[in-house]
């Protein structure tokens, strides 16, 4: 198995601890300069997302983890699993609930998404940072107001609720951002 | 690096040197390069080959760490005080505390003794620290013993006595991060986390205000080239100076005897041998001049230039205050 001594940390490395993988947000050496050096790092475990901080001392090895960010298609969703698609080999990726939990309101079928594998298996997705939407209901809204003052939530085709200017209506598709979850314009 | 930084930067040289033009110490301007090693563990020169005339292959040259050894060994000739202001180099990795090539101030004061040095260096800083921030407001100087910092800062009543379970407890009543690689036992390393874990951080403010915080008394085991206080065998007439949490000099009331050095220097090398560390070539140049003439009763000290340039500038990073970083030399 692959290691990675201390002086190769740097942001974004990919490591196992305790058998999850993890990503390092921030590596800084602690040195007092009249004693043994240590490395004090923060990362996320890409399982849960929490950002952790430990201190090693210079040196120390981690094993390398298996981890890869790739483009893959989503496909659909069959109640147990997302399915996804390599659009070059065709090879077929399940993803359990955890890894797209937070992102299933981004989802649209056919649309590319990256997707980290943690020695094969999706254990996030990422969805493209805009997708093109339906909203299939928000109040009507003020007659008049075309200056977009105010807001109001409008739920969308994949049950995604965001705030929406009070001139859009039902029936319109609209552009969001999927990393903000903001409402960007209209779709032409 | 913006033209109003650079010009502060040359005010703070033309002031340090302007402190000791002022008090009769001259500067000196020892090689950089020497065909020994620094024996200290923690210390990791960088090298160099250099060709010589009359030997076939080339030789490998140490880059110095400070310019410690070149001068004790001008202060055993009779330089009198004197002071080196330049870029010294140490292997370590770049943080926003330390670039791999830095410029050190070191100084050196006959008769002084470690109180009397520490006395300077609070001046010194002082003087930098306003010139720097345009106000009259002088820091506020404190000092403390290695031992009343552990006590005042981790709740550890005896330091030189506590035990390694001791150290790790108070880490975890910390919540410092989990340490990775340090052997449960190991009490001396235990004791420098919580020192730089714990303790550091905290130094140098007193009551939110920045403030000048010396710790001197270091244990014996950590004297370095400091000479053990004679009124106390447990511990070394060597300081530290610390503000805002940051490092800024070490500094100590000198060795003076070429058999003290060498045992010194024996007893790194041999830590480095265990450690699976290099061995170094040691100065056999200094310890025969010692031998001849042993150093004057001094205290010296060596002081980050730009740690107090980040600091007196606000900076939160060395790199700020500095033309080119390593990375882009």
């Amino acid at each position: 198995m692959a290691t990675y001594s201390t002086n190769e940390f740097k942001n974004g490395l990919k490591f196992l601890m305790d058998g999850q993988p993890c990503s390092i947000v921030e590596t800084t050496s602690v040195s007092p300069g009249k004693g043994q050096a240590f490395n004090r790092v923060r990362y996320r475990n890409l399982m849960t997302g929490r950002v952790l901080e430990k201190t090693f001392k210079s040196g120390e090895k981690v094993e390398a983890a298996d981890v890869v960010d790739t483009d893959l298609q989503y496909l659909y969703a069959d109640g147990d699993f997302w399915h996804f698609m390599d659009t070059e080999t065709f090879d077929q990726y399940q993803a359990m609930e955890a890894a797209v939990a937070d992102v299933t309101k981004w989802l649209i079928e056919q649309d590319m998404c990256t997707v980290t594998l943690f020695n094969g298996q999706p254990i996030s997705v990422t969805p493209p940072k805009q997708i093109t939407l339906e909203i299939t209901d928000t109040d009507p809204g003020l007659k008049g107001d075309t200056a977009g003052t105010g807001g109001k939530p409008a739920t969308l085709s994949t049950g995604a609720v965001v705030q929406v200017p009070l001139f859009v209506q039902i029936g319109e598709k609209v552009i969001v951002n999927t990393e903000k979850g903001e409402y960007i314009s209209r779709a032409k | 690096m913006k033209p109003t930084t650079l010009k502060k930067r040359s005010q703070l040289f033309q002031q340090l040197r302007a402190f000791f033009y002022a008090r009769s110490v001259i500067e000196v301007d020892t090689p950089m390069l020497s065909i020994a090693g620094v024996p200290d563990p923690h210390l990791q020169a960088l090298t160099t080959q250099v060709e010589v005339l009359g030997q076939r292959d080339s030789l490998r040259y140490y880059l110095h760490t400070s310019p410690e050894y070149p001068m004790k060994r001008l202060l055993c000739q009779g330089s009198g005080d004197i002071f080196y202001l330049g870029k010294v180099f140490r292997q370590d990795m770049i943080s926003p505390r330390h670039q791999v090539e830095f410029v050190m101030l070191e100084w050196y004061r006959l008769g002084f003794s470690m109180f009397e040095l520490m006395a300077e260096v609070a001046l010194l800083i002082q003087q930098a620290f306003s010139a720097g921030t345009n106000t009259d407001k002088k820091l506020h100087v404190e000092q403390l013993s290695y031992q009343q910092v552990f006590e005042k800062y981790a709740g550890i009543e005896d330091i030189l006595s506590a035990t390694a379970e001791q150290c790790r407890a108070c880490l975890a009543r910390h919540n410092i991060a989990e340490v990775v690689g340090v052997d449960m036992e190991d009490k001396a390393l235990w004791e420098q986390l919580v020192l730089t874990e714990v303790i550091e951080p905290k130094l140098g403010t007193v009551g939110g205000e920045l403030s000048i915080t010396f710790v001197c008394h270091y244990p014996a085991s950590q004297a370095a080239l400091a000479k053990i206080s004679s009124d106390n065998p447990d511990v070394a007439e060597r300081f530290e100076v610390f503000v805002n949490g940051m490092e800024l000099a070490n500094g100590y009331h000198e060795l003076e005897e070429a058999e003290h050095y060498r045992a010194r220097f024996d007893a790194s090398l041999q830590e480095r041998k265990e450690l699976g560390y290099p061995s170094v070539p040691i100065d056999e140049n200094l310890l025969s001049t010692l031998a001849q003439q042993p150093l004057p009763n001094c205290s010296g000290v060596a002081l980050g230039v730009d740690r107090l340039f980040a600091l007196q500038q606000g900076f939160d990073n060395i790199r700020q205050g500095i033309a080119f970083g390593l990375q882009e030399s």
